[in-house]
């Protein structure tokens, strides 16, 4: 793949993620309040929350397209405040937030991207997420011509055009047919276990949670106020599944002794 | 990041070349753009050249017969489009919501400045190119003729036209779509002020130094002077030259320090109005 995908064997032990007491304020109003967590290698760890809980801020400013008040962020063993682009090669994300330019063919995207990204032997990589992701039948008509799961597949096959070792998913399926995001699911399990890829995934869907995740944090009001393993949560917390348990933290409900 | 470190960080040609690819398959998917490109200038080129043919004939002033209002004309929209056809390309992205896409992959600012200048280039090529071919047979006006100081008078106009884009892009990213006004309005204050149609004097002394801190003053008070009389001014050329380079320069700070504050107002995640 990509020069850069290669890094030195001192960093493997260092997390996908590093985020140290992270802060974004605008103003009086704290949209991060000190977060703090790590994200293991090939780990699949799940963020939590309401609207306005601050998980997309918190994406963002792991990505850098936000700079936090106070805090760090390390990716990949990179500092994300200087040296970013020591790892966005490395990384890439999906979000509802941006779009693929739509007059453009999603062939045209994914050799832009890939450009990009710095992606060798693009045609044969397109190929490859054109069958991985069924995309054959979309490749030459305009990207935005295509229907909602479409676009989804699309904009996921965008964010691993550069095979990346960390993936951050905000809402991946969000608004699609169940049997699409069901697809797209296990699309990120075989793609997790083939690459030991760690991804930070942003879901409303708890069922979504709960198959996909090895760990979650629930966000409220810009700060964690539960982490663990879905299990275990929901063992703690005596309740069916992880839904409750979103419902009874969202909600302040106390966590039974 | 520091602006000193974006400044001096690495700079890939492959990935300018990759978003020079996403532009140009944006127009060529698009008659439209394409025509765009081509309308406006040959629809000033028509009005200045029978304007001139007009004045030619019920006025004796030498000015009117050398062409300086056709070859003001070509050379004003050359300013206005190098400035535009940067700016257009910038908010092509604002517009596809694709501006998170660049701004986290690997493409360095500096790389997105220098695709959205070549584009610039591109499109003034598809855009005036034809329309100074078309002046020749219309109107007998061949801007070719002028030779080298033609090529040094596109540049600097162009040094410019970028120095303004650059500027109104950083107030788009950091203030939102709504900003993209400027883009087509800011540069006709050049109109008056650079002396276009007229020389710096005609201007009331306390504006004639404003006017010549703009360096397309110099490019147009350089040109009247070959076609009226042939003298070359390199002292001109050189004026408007390294005014270029500091407005230039400037720019790029001021454009690299409006995205870092988007980054700390967060507006880079809400592209919106």
């Amino acid at each position: 793949m990509t020069a850069a995908m290669s890094e030195p064997s001192s960093h493997a032990v260092r997390p996908a993620i590093a985020v140290v007491g992270l802060v974004k304020s605008y103003g009086a109003n704290v949209a991060v309040g000190g977060v703090s967590f790590t994200c293991a290698r090939g780990e699949v760890l799940g963020l939590l929350g309401g609207n306005g809980a601050g998980k997309t801020t918190t994406i963002a400013m792991i990505m850098g397209l936000v700079t936090p008040t106070s805090g760090s962020v390390h990716v990949l063993g990179a500092d994300m405040a200087r040296d970013r682009y020591t790892v966005l090669g490395r990384i890439n994300f999906e979000s509802p937030y941006v779009d693929m330019p739509h007059r453009l063919t999603v062939r045209q995207n994914l050799t832009v991207f890939a450009g990009l990204y710095g992606v060798d032997n693009v045609k044969e990589r397109i190929a490859q997420l054109a069958s991985d992701l069924d995309l054959h039948d979309v490749l030459d008509r305009p990207s935005g011509k295509l229907s909602a799961g479409q676009k989804t597949r699309v904009a996921l096959a965008k964010a691993l055009i550069n095979e990346p070792e960390l993936l951050l998913l905000d809402e991946p399926t969000a608004s699609l047919d169940p049997d699409t995001a069901d697809w797209i699911r296990t699309h990120l399990e075989d793609y997790r276990k083939r690459r030991n890829a760690a991804i930070l995934l942003a879901s409303h869907n708890m069922a979504e949670v709960e198959r996909l995740c090895d760990r979650v944090i629930i966000m409220k009001k810009g700060r964690i106020a539960d982490e663990g393993v879905p299990t275990d949560l929901v063992a703690r917390y005596g309740r069916a599944n992880l839904e409750e348990v979103f419902l009874d933290v969202a909600r302040g409900t106390e966590v039974p002794a | 990041m520091s602006i000193a470190a974006e400044l001096t960080g690495g700079f890939s040609g492959a990935r300018v070349f990759a978003l020079v690819r996403r532009y140009v398959y944006l127009l060529r998917a698009s008659w439209p753009r394409l025509l765009e490109l081509i309308y406006w200038p040959a629809v000033q080129m028509v009005t200045w050249g029978f304007l001139q043919t007009y004045v030619m004939q019920t006025s004796n002033v030498v000015a009117f017969g050398a062409g300086v209002f056709i070859g003001g004309m070509l050379l004003w929209d050359l300013l206005f489009r190098s400035q535009l056809g940067f700016s257009m390309s910038f908010l092509e992205e604002m517009w596809a919501r694709n501006m998170g896409n660049l701004l986290m992959s690997p493409l360095r600012p500096l790389e997105f400045v220098a695709a959205l200048m070549v584009m610039s280039l591109v499109r003034l090529a598809l855009g005036l190119g034809p329309v100074a071919l078309l002046a020749i047979p219309f109107f007998g006006f061949n801007v070719f003729s002028i030779g080298l100081p033609l090529a040094i008078f596109i540049a600097n106009l162009v040094l410019f036209g970028w120095a303004v884009a650059l500027v109104v892009s950083g107030l788009v990213l950091r203030n939102g779509i709504g900003a993209e006004g400027l883009a087509w309005t800011v540069m006709f204050i050049v109109l008056p002020l650079g002396c276009i149609y007229y020389p710096v004097t005609m201007l009331p002394g306390w504006l004639q130094p404003i006017s010549w801190a703009l360096p397309p003053t110099a490019v147009f008070e350089g040109l009247r002077a070959i076609l009226t009389t042939g003298d070359i001014r390199p002292g001109l050329m050189l004026w408007a030259f390294g005014l270029n380079i500091i407005y230039v320069s400037v720019s790029i700070v001021i454009f690299l320090l409006l995205l870092e504050r988007s980054r700390v107002a967060g507006s880079l995640v809400q592209m919106g109005e």
